[in-house]
């Protein structure tokens, strides 16, 4: 399909056609068309939703416990408040780990203050103190504590800094107060920053990188940002490894405290998600002097474009064997794109999803031959529209907080063959009969990182789009009648 | 007859405690069926008439108990003076916690536990000093207080107060029932305090309902932890008392109250000398020194 920026256009003028006055403004400022030469308008990001839609957005808490502190492992992660958020929230991301459950390893586990009306009235930090007490005693492996704000206990001014600075003189652990109350900013995005300055706060700055000096490698480096989704991490870290780096410490998928510690002494900050830990990299290029740069690995012209980016921050020792992997995998890759492109060739595909991936998984799909019609951000800011408006095609329409709605609008208009967003998603555009592809948690699949993720995800989308399945959603009457029609 | 709820209010410090166990101990002389509710983390608004130094509140007993829906009435309601019924509903201590949440869940608790039995002629809600959140407006709320008394005296920080409750008044008098009833003056010997109120009154669109003069029997009384109708029924200071509960039984003056601007009530405080005409060339000047 070609796409020209008039018809696109006319689409978000007529999508923005229900809105009352004050919402059409509004909103009008948050889609746009793509003009590849970055002179298009500037999508508005990062703003407060409007009432009476449906976004598709978290919260702060979501932000902090879900995203970025959640997958460290050896820590218990206590969600202070009532106990929904951390019940609901619990093992729902997928950030795989190793280690033994409820010995050395906690990422599944739910823990929480679990407020009652008396920890309202007479405060929650009592019952703080209790709880880590009790962890101490049944989970002494665990390295430290973070703790986690649900929204009532920045109401009642739970002194939560206060326990955190008495058990740690207690019990020697770390222990990380962190303010991530759901209502505080627009989105999750806000509790990605209050948890980097927790991180920076509580782990980094106790760390003297001068100390360990001798222990640090010429080769050393840190994978930022990566979740661990499915394994993600796992099929990243093989790479780098393969041409010759040294992954000291995973933030956060399957990372641990101790490789937290260990990061200001790496020669390079690697980043997957930049929306989540890109304060942390900031930090640690200011303090310690460590450059960062982000990294693609979806797909293997993406994954060949990184990893050459990549080595091209170190020797000649790790370009040259850079190239050695690149060819290699040339052979793994190429038999996949030859299998699936012929039955994906030419699909169009509709992205809405978070920190990173509507502008990185672009790549993976153009691999296999697909188009991207459509792409938007949950909780997005400037600077990864910024990054997106290169990696889309022009005229591309492009979506900031998307509204349920609008979405369904652009579904309508676009006639995607694959929708790739989120569970809120998920079953409203699959009972329309959308094939549709989780692309948070991967749908239970994964990794769909490097060139063994990229088999895992080629796979994923031919088995949904080419599922026989939406052939058959069309129901009896309907067949009745179209097959009366014919007869008649 | 119906229950006649009254939320008493005022600024801190003024006398509410006092004056309602007082004035409910007048009420309940003259044979009405009473009960408190102490609505303050303080929990200082039944002592005079349970002769206790502070009776178990609603909050301590559930945090003990676990929950709230583990208490019985019995557990926190206490009789007292002539058989003025008491319940407090405590909180956490200062700086900790929500107290507004404590008012609002042992509200929702008598109410649910029935303590507001038919045969009740009054309940009075003794509310800490100033309404810093929705769960201090908790008793004037749909169905709660109809009636509202507050307490004031002629200091000028005490009439900002009332006129400031008479704003929050407002905002649920629109919604609900809730009405201003009056202003009690507690006498602080000011100079023309009676006039002074009455002026505020008016100015509101109520009235003094009684001037209560300043007496040292309330203090020895409050030593005894007893109310002045019970220490020394003779006195005239309980005779006050006495008129207030009468006024208060034969009150139909119920109003929603236009509270006034913050010039008005400057002006009034100027008209009766308590506040100088403004002299802007004194604004921000410290001591001169020599």
């Amino acid at each position: 399909m070609s796409m020209d920026k008039q018809t696109t256009q006319a689409m978000i003028d007529e999508v923005l056609e229900v809105y009352p006055e004050k919402a059409q403004k509004d909103r009008a400022k948050h889609l746009a068309v793509n003009e590849t030469n970055g002179e298009g308008k500037c999508i508005t990001s990062n703003r407060k939703s409007q009432p009476g839609v449906m976004t598709a957005r978290g919260c702060a808490y979501a932000g902090s416990k879900g995203v970025v502190w959640g997958p460290i492992k050896d820590m218990i992660h206590i969600s202070h408040g009532p106990v929904g958020c951390g019940q609901y929230s619990r093992a729902g991301r997928r950030n795989y780990y190793t280690g033994y459950t409820g010995v050395n390893a906690f990422g599944t586990m739910n823990f929480t203050s679990d407020f009652q009306e008396r920890d309202i009235v007479f405060g929650g930090d009592k019952k703080l103190s209790t709880i880590i007490d009790e962890l101490e005693t049944l989970f002494p492996l665990a390295k430290g504590y973070s703790i986690q704000s649900e929204c009532p206990v920045g109401l009642i001014g739970d002194d939560i800094e206060a326990v955190a600075k008495t058990k740690k003189a207690e019990i020697g652990k770390t222990l990380v107060p962190v303010r991530c109350e759901g209502f505080r900013g627009v989105s999750q995005s806000l509790g990605h920053h209050i948890a980097n300055d927790t991180l920076r706060d509580y782990v980094l700055d106790g760390t003297d990188p001068e100390a360990a000096q001798a222990e640090a490698g010429e080769y050393d480096v840190a994978i930022i940002g990566d979740y661990n989704i499915g394994g993600d991490a796992w099929s990243s870290r093989i790479l780098l490894e393969e041409i010759g780096l040294n992954v000291v410490a995973q933030w956060s998928g399957d990372g641990t405290l101790t490789e937290l510690e260990n990061t200001p002494k790496v020669k390079l900050n690697l980043v997957h998600c930049y929306r989540s830990m890109n304060y942390i990299c900031r930090h640690m290029e200011e303090k310690f002097g460590i450059p960062w740069l982000e990294y693609n690995l979806f797909g293997p012209t993406k994954c060949e474009e990184s990893l050459r980016a990549i080595a091209a921050k170190f020797d000649e020792k790790i370009q040259a064997k850079a190239e050695e992997v690149i060819a290699r995998y040339r052979a793994e890759w190429q038999p996949i794109i030859d299998k699936y492109k012929p039955r994906l060739q030419g699909k169009k595909v509709m992205l809405y999803v978070g920190g990173l991936r509507p502008r990185h998984v672009i790549g993976a799909y153009e691999d296999l031959g697909m188009e991207i019609v459509g792409t938007g951000y949950e909780f997005a800011h400037n600077d990864d529209y910024a990054k997106t408006t290169p990696e889309v095609k022009d005229a591309t329409l492009l979506f900031d907080d998307a509204t349920g709605f609008e979405l369904e609008f652009f579904a309508d208009k676009l006639k995607p063959d694959l929708i790739g967003a989120g569970v809120k998603e998920k079953y409203i555009f699959q009972k329309m009969g959308i094939p549709f592809r989780q692309m948070h948690s991967w749908d239970y699949s994964g990794p769909y990182h490097g060139y063994d993720g990229f088999a895992i995800f080629a796979r994923d989308m031919d088995m949904t789009l080419n599922n026989p399945c939406w052939d058959k959603l069309t129901p009896p009457w309907k067949q009745e009648k179209d097959s009366e029609a014919a007869a008649a | 007859m119906a229950i006649r709820q009254c939320a008493i209010y005022g600024k801190g410090g003024i006398g509410k405690s006092t004056t309602t166990q007082n004035l409910v101990a007048a009420l309940a002389e003259a044979g009405k069926k009473v009960m408190i509710i102490g609505c303050d983390p303080k929990a200082d608004s039944t002592r005079l008439i349970l002769h206790a130094k502070a009776q178990n509140t609603i909050m301590e007993m559930a945090a003990e108990e676990g929950s709230v829906e583990d208490l019985e009435l019995d557990d926190v309601l206490k009789v007292g003076y002539g058989g003025v019924r008491c319940v407090e509903s405590g909180g956490p201590e200062p700086g900790v916690g929500c107290a507004g949440r404590g008012v609002i869940t042992a509200i929702n608790f008598l109410e649910e536990e029935g303590a507001y039995e038919e045969d009740l002629d009054f309940v009075f809600y003794d509310v800490l000093g100033d309404v810093v959140c929705g769960g201090f407006a908790m008793p004037i709320r749909e169905n709660k207080a109809q009636e509202i008394y507050i307490v004031v005296s002629g200091e000028m920080m005490a009439m900002y107060a009332a006129n400031n409750i008479s704003k929050g008044i407002c905002k649920y008098a629109s919604s609900g029932g809730v009405r201003l009833a009056g202003l009690i003056c507690n006498s602080r010997k000011c100079d023309r305090e009676d006039e002074l109120i009455e002026a505020l009154a008016a100015k509101i669109g109520t009235q003094m309902i009684h001037f209560v003069p300043r007496d040292n029997v309330v203090q020895q009384a409050e030593i005894r932890r007893m109310t002045v109708i019970e220490y020394n029924p003779k006195c005239n200071q309980a005779d006050e008392y006495r008129t207030l509960a009468k006024k208060i039984i034969e009150n139909e003056l119920f109003v929603v109250p236009e509270p006034a601007t913050m010039d008005e009530l400057e002006e009034l405080l100027m008209e009766f000398g308590i506040m100088d005409e403004e002299d802007t060339s004194i604004i921000g000047k410290a001591v001169e020194t020599a």
